[in-house]
């Protein structure tokens, strides 16, 4: 008897929050690739007719957002990694005890929410906001100048989004590194550079790899910077999926169009993975 | 020792960076503003604090925002925590599966969360509003409060559990007294997560929430006519709250902690 129930207890506990994950997330699925292959339109309901160039249709139509999330992603993906390797490498190898303190000053951002951050950045580069505004008074810019609505708007504010969520792995691949092994390099003549190039660059680069995984992913989707802080010529996927779905309620391209989008990231993690090692992408989700 | 202090400045600037729209985000809520438009400063006032709930739609987006993420966060524990449990103990048919749902789950950008969520509520004809939203909610925390569950029990000793049982415990007495006080602490790291999660989301939300409006919902429907200055307010004191919640527990775990770690080191 009890061997029977301890043979049972794993599916019980994991029936609930299983059943809840299969229905909300993967059956949706499904009937996101169904609707994506239906036609008709919201009065005379949907027929299921298989009708694939739905997804050469949305292909076609919004190639050019398409590109350009990737473009941005890649952008503001490289920019993150800059910016966040020298400051990850400082708290792990030279913060001391006040490691912790500067890394929840990392995550302070996250207090607040990400539509008032990214609204905060309205605010800073308005035409005649706190930083524009003096510049211009003093004629130090043209009136007409202008960073609200261009892409180099939208990047910023992507860039500053998602910057804690590259700091984050790459702190936790530097911190683990062995200090002796660094010092078995300059005891062999190795100068600072070679060794932070031989050494600590190599040890840390399954960081690099969770950290370019998990900020290019949500920067290629994302639109609420694209909206708050871009025009009409910064327009990303994720606003034409946004649009199609909440505005237009053109459901099968909405759906084509999503499903395409998932279907690139997830082919293009994939064969990132392959080409960087698989154990790091298990590492990449348990270390978010 | 140069280059060391080189890069600390660096990360000074960084970090200054990362809270400058914090800091325009507070002191704009105490800025002396006439009409909508919050963008240059006039004069301060403690006005809009005495005045914070006088935007009736606002104040009602707000109590959706903390009543969802008050049941999405017991919700999602309560199923994030026994999921946990059965991948981070058990080997069982169907873990495999079990993971690969959990990793896939995680790795799906939100906005395919919400739209593929959306589709199945609009395939079968389900009003969108606040219950959709909570189960949309519930949806994206469990994995995370499975994961962070599975990561202690993983590392358990499970002798603790089989003296209790061969001493007579039930098992259910044997995880009220023992399992559960052992992973107590990734089970409130898992809901504190939720909650953030929760409250903060706008993606899936602004998916499946049909006409009812939660405060990111609403502060990114009003960013088009002007931000009252309510919601710098609001954020103000979320912040605040948050923060001194995540300090209080970290003093605490370090309290509960210390002596163990500083013998250890």
């Amino acid at each position: 008897m009890r061997s029977l129930r301890s043979r049972l207890a794993p599916y019980w506990l994991a029936l609930p929050g299983g059943m809840w994950l299969a229905i909300f997330f993967v059956v949706p699925m499904f009937f996101m690739l169904s609707l994506s292959l239906q036609t008709g339109d919201t009065l005379n309901g949907y027929q299921q007719t298989f009708h694939w160039s739905t997804y050469s249709d949305v292909l076609s139509g919004y190639h050019v957002q398409f590109v350009r999330s990737i473009i941005y992603a890649v952008i503001v993906t490289s920019l993150a990694l800059l910016i966040s390797y020298p400051m990850a490498y400082w708290i792990a190898f030279r913060a001391g005890r006040h490691k912790s303190t500067f890394l929840f000053l990392i995550l302070l951002p996250f207090f607040v929410s990400f539509v008032i951050r990214t609204l905060s950045w309205q605010f800073i580069l308005a035409d005649n906001g706190i930083v524009m505004g003096p510049l211009k008074d003093l004629h130090l810019l043209p009136q007409d100048f202008h960073v609200l609505a261009t892409s180099f708007a939208v990047i910023c504010g992507l860039t500053y989004n998602f910057l804690p969520f590259m700091v984050l792995p790459l702190y936790v691949s530097l911190e683990r590194i062995d200090h002796r092994l660094v010092e078995a390099a300059h005891d062999l003549y190795a100068g600072r550079f070679a060794a932070f190039r031989r050494v600590v660059l190599p040890l840390s680069l399954p960081g690099v790899f969770a950290g370019v995984l998990i900020t290019f992913v949500p920067v290629a989707s994302d639109y609420v910077n694209a909206t708050i802080l871009g025009g009409t010529h910064t327009t990303m996927i994720g606003n034409i999926v946004q649009t199609l779905y909440l505005t237009n309620n053109d459901y099968p391209a909405a759906s084509a169009l999503s499903f395409t989008l998932m279907g690139a990231l997830l082919l293009g993690i994939f064969a990132y993975a392959r080409a960087l090692g698989t154990e790091d992408v298990m590492q990449t989700a348990a270390a978010r | 020792m140069k280059r060391g202090r080189l890069l600390g400045a660096y990360t000074g600037l960084v970090i200054a960076y990362l809270c400058l729209p914090i800091f325009v985000m507070i002191l704009f809520g105490f800025n002396d503003t006439k009409g909508r438009y919050n963008f240059t400063w006039q004069g301060f006032t403690l006005s809009w604090y005495r005045h914070l709930f006088d935007i009736g739609g606002l104040t009602d987006a707000l109590v959706n925002s903390l009543t969802i993420a008050v049941f999405a966060t017991i919700l999602s524990v309560v199923l994030g925590t026994t999921l946990g449990l059965a991948i981070g103990r058990y080997r069982f048919r169907g873990k495999a599966g079990l993971d690969l749902m959990l990793f896939a789950q995680i790795a799906t950008p939100e906005i395919v969360l919400g739209a593929s969520l959306l589709s199945l509520f609009i395939s079968l004809g389900v009003p969108r509003g606040y219950v959709t939203i909570l189960v949309a909610h519930v949806m994206f925390c469990i994995p995370f409060v499975a994961i962070t569950v599975q990561a202690r029990v993983v590392g358990l000793d499970r002798s603790l559990e089989e003296a209790a049982l061969d001493l007579g415990a039930t098992p259910l007495v044997t995880f009220r007294k023992v399992t559960l006080p052992l992973i107590m602490p990734a089970v409130l790291a898992g809901g504190l997560l939720s909650f953030a999660l929760s409250i903060d989301d706008f993606v899936t939300t602004s998916f499946n929430a049909g006409q009812t409006s939660t405060f990111p919902l609403w502060v990114y429907g009003a960013s088009r006519i002007g931000v009252p200055p309510q919601v710098n307010v609001m954020g103000t004191l979320i912040f605040v709250v948050g923060v001194g919640f995540a300090v209080v527990t970290a003093f605490s775990n370090r309290q509960t902690r210390g002596g163990r770690e500083v013998g250890a080191r």
